[in-house]
């Protein structure tokens, strides 16, 4: 570490993305100072779902890969992270969906995927609660669940990160401004900050993303698969307006999560009555008996979404020293290790364990400036 | 005066009494067991912080937002 610098790498952000890539860096050796404003972001509001999903090759690799290495983990991580390979059950409402569905299980099976077709019949076999006259299902037995923010923290408390509590008021390539006016210097700044990514870079194309979700009483033993519509990848992902789909998730509690809900053009974190009960009415649609559960919190969250619906992880083009890892959308739980593996790789000037092509900042800021 | 059942025991309670009150007077006060194995009991009592979840005659209410009824089977421990 060079005189003067506070720190190998200056992290902004102990989300899930931050604290992987301070954790990634941590055990390289390198010293890494993470700050937190301490502000509402995705990680301590959303489902820790981990998830393969495969609207284009770009999110299936980064999610596959993501997915490996989760499972690696999974034995070191603490009992408190949750972490639980449930699988996830697609639900299809219809044939069309189940054409989907099929196809899905084609791509996935080619890619190397581990996942089944569920048959009508054999559906409430599998969940016993789902309502009659489902048309299947699409199980992919690789994905999961944690809980993000224990998770975050266990990452955090890896030798050779310190974290302090301090909001950024402006970033300056390797250089970060404190509210306070004090500047601190690093080898290398990582932006890991989410919606609030585009306060200190205004030029990312970062727009937040507003989710519901309510958690019942504990009821164990109900559900065993986090279990989507297909809808979702339909409707949900697609949608420029409000826009509702049935994501039902067993915590290891007995307490079950429900969402999900997409909203855009608020920052208010509000719990919106009209949205929530949209949702739910939508949940119940395919778990009848949810009606009779109590639900003992609701709240809101917001994902940092980019046009494409991809991450942006790489050195900003045009701030030289200033790198980025944000935009995950829905995704930053799932893809928080293959953005720090890449992410890191990009740092040491090292070829990458996927390309890294897909998620550089370039396709949105254009060509770096700098040699 | 309704008569109920908490965790088995009969009890009769004055008429407006609600579970909460009723569990207060006749138990350890304490409406369930959470995950972790300790005992919860009412806090707010007014409906909102949620720790007062109960079963009664298999549906989870909130005690304190119960009142008692005659032939109540209230369950606090599985």
């Amino acid at each position: 570490m060079n005189q003067g610098l506070v720190a190998d790498v200056i992290v902004i952000g102990a989300g899930i993305i931050g604290a992987a890539c301070a954790q990634a860096l941590a055990r390289r050796g390198l010293r890494v100072l993470v700050l937190d404003a301490g502000l509402q972001g995705a990680t301590a509001a959303g489902m820790g779902h981990l998830l393969v999903l495969d609207d284009n090759p770009a999110e299936l690799a980064l999610s596959q890969y993501s997915l490996q290495r989760w499972r690696e983990q999974a034995p070191g991580l603490p009992e408190g992270c949750a972490y639980r390979n449930n699988g996830t059950l697609w639900l299809a409402a219809n044939a069309e969906e189940m054409a989907v569905a099929h196809s899905k299980y084609l791509d996935l099976q080619t890619q190397g995927v581990a996942c089944e077709l569920i048959a009508r019949n054999a559906l409430r076999v599998r969940e016993p609660e789902l309502r009659e006259g489902l048309e299947g299902g699409l199980l992919i037995n690789g994905d999961g669940i944690l809980y993000a923010p224990a998770t975050a923290n266990w990452m955090l408390d890896t030798a050779g990160i310190e974290q302090r509590r301090a909001r950024v008021s402006e970033v300056d390539g390797n250089r970060v401004c404190l509210d306070d006016g004090q500047w601190l210097s690093a080898e290398a700044v990582i932006l890991a900050n989410g919606i609030q990514a585009s306060d200190l870079c205004p030029e990312l194309p970062i727009e937040p993303k507003k989710g519901h979700l309510l958690i019942t009483d504990r009821y164990p033993g109900k559900v065993t698969h986090t279990l989507v519509e297909l809808g979702y990848v339909t409707s949900a992902h697609n949608a420029t307006g409000p826009s509702t789909a049935c994501n039902i998730q067993p915590r290891p509690t007995g307490q079950l999560f429900i969402g999900a809900s997409r909203q855009f053009g608020t920052t208010d974190p509000q719990v919106e009555g009209w949205m929530l009960a949209k949702m739910l009415k939508r949940a119940a649609e395919y778990m009848p008996g949810l009606a009779q559960l109590n639900g003992i919190r609701a709240w809101t969250g917001f994902r940092a979404a980019s046009p494409d619906g991809l991450p942006l992880i790489g050195e900003h083009p045009s701030r030289k020293g200033l790198w980025l890892a944000v935009g995950h959308e829905g995704l930053g739980v799932t893809t928080a290790p293959g953005t720090a593996d890449l992410l890191v790789a990009q740092l040491f000037n090292e070829t990458p364990p996927l390309a890294a092509q897909d998620y550089l900042p370039q396709r949105f800021l254009g060509e770096a400036v700098y040699a | 005066m309704p008569d109920l059942v908490l965790d088995g025991r009969a009890l009769r309670v004055a008429e407006g009494t609600t579970v909460a009150a009723a569990l207060a007077l006749a138990d350890d006060g304490c409406t369930r067991t959470s995950v972790s194995g300790q005992r919860r009991a009412p806090l707010c009592g007014m409906g909102i912080c949620q720790e007062c979840r109960v079963t009664i005659d298999g549906r989870r209410r909130l005690a304190c937002q119960t009142l008692c009824q005659d032939g109540m089977q209230v369950r606090t421990r599985a």
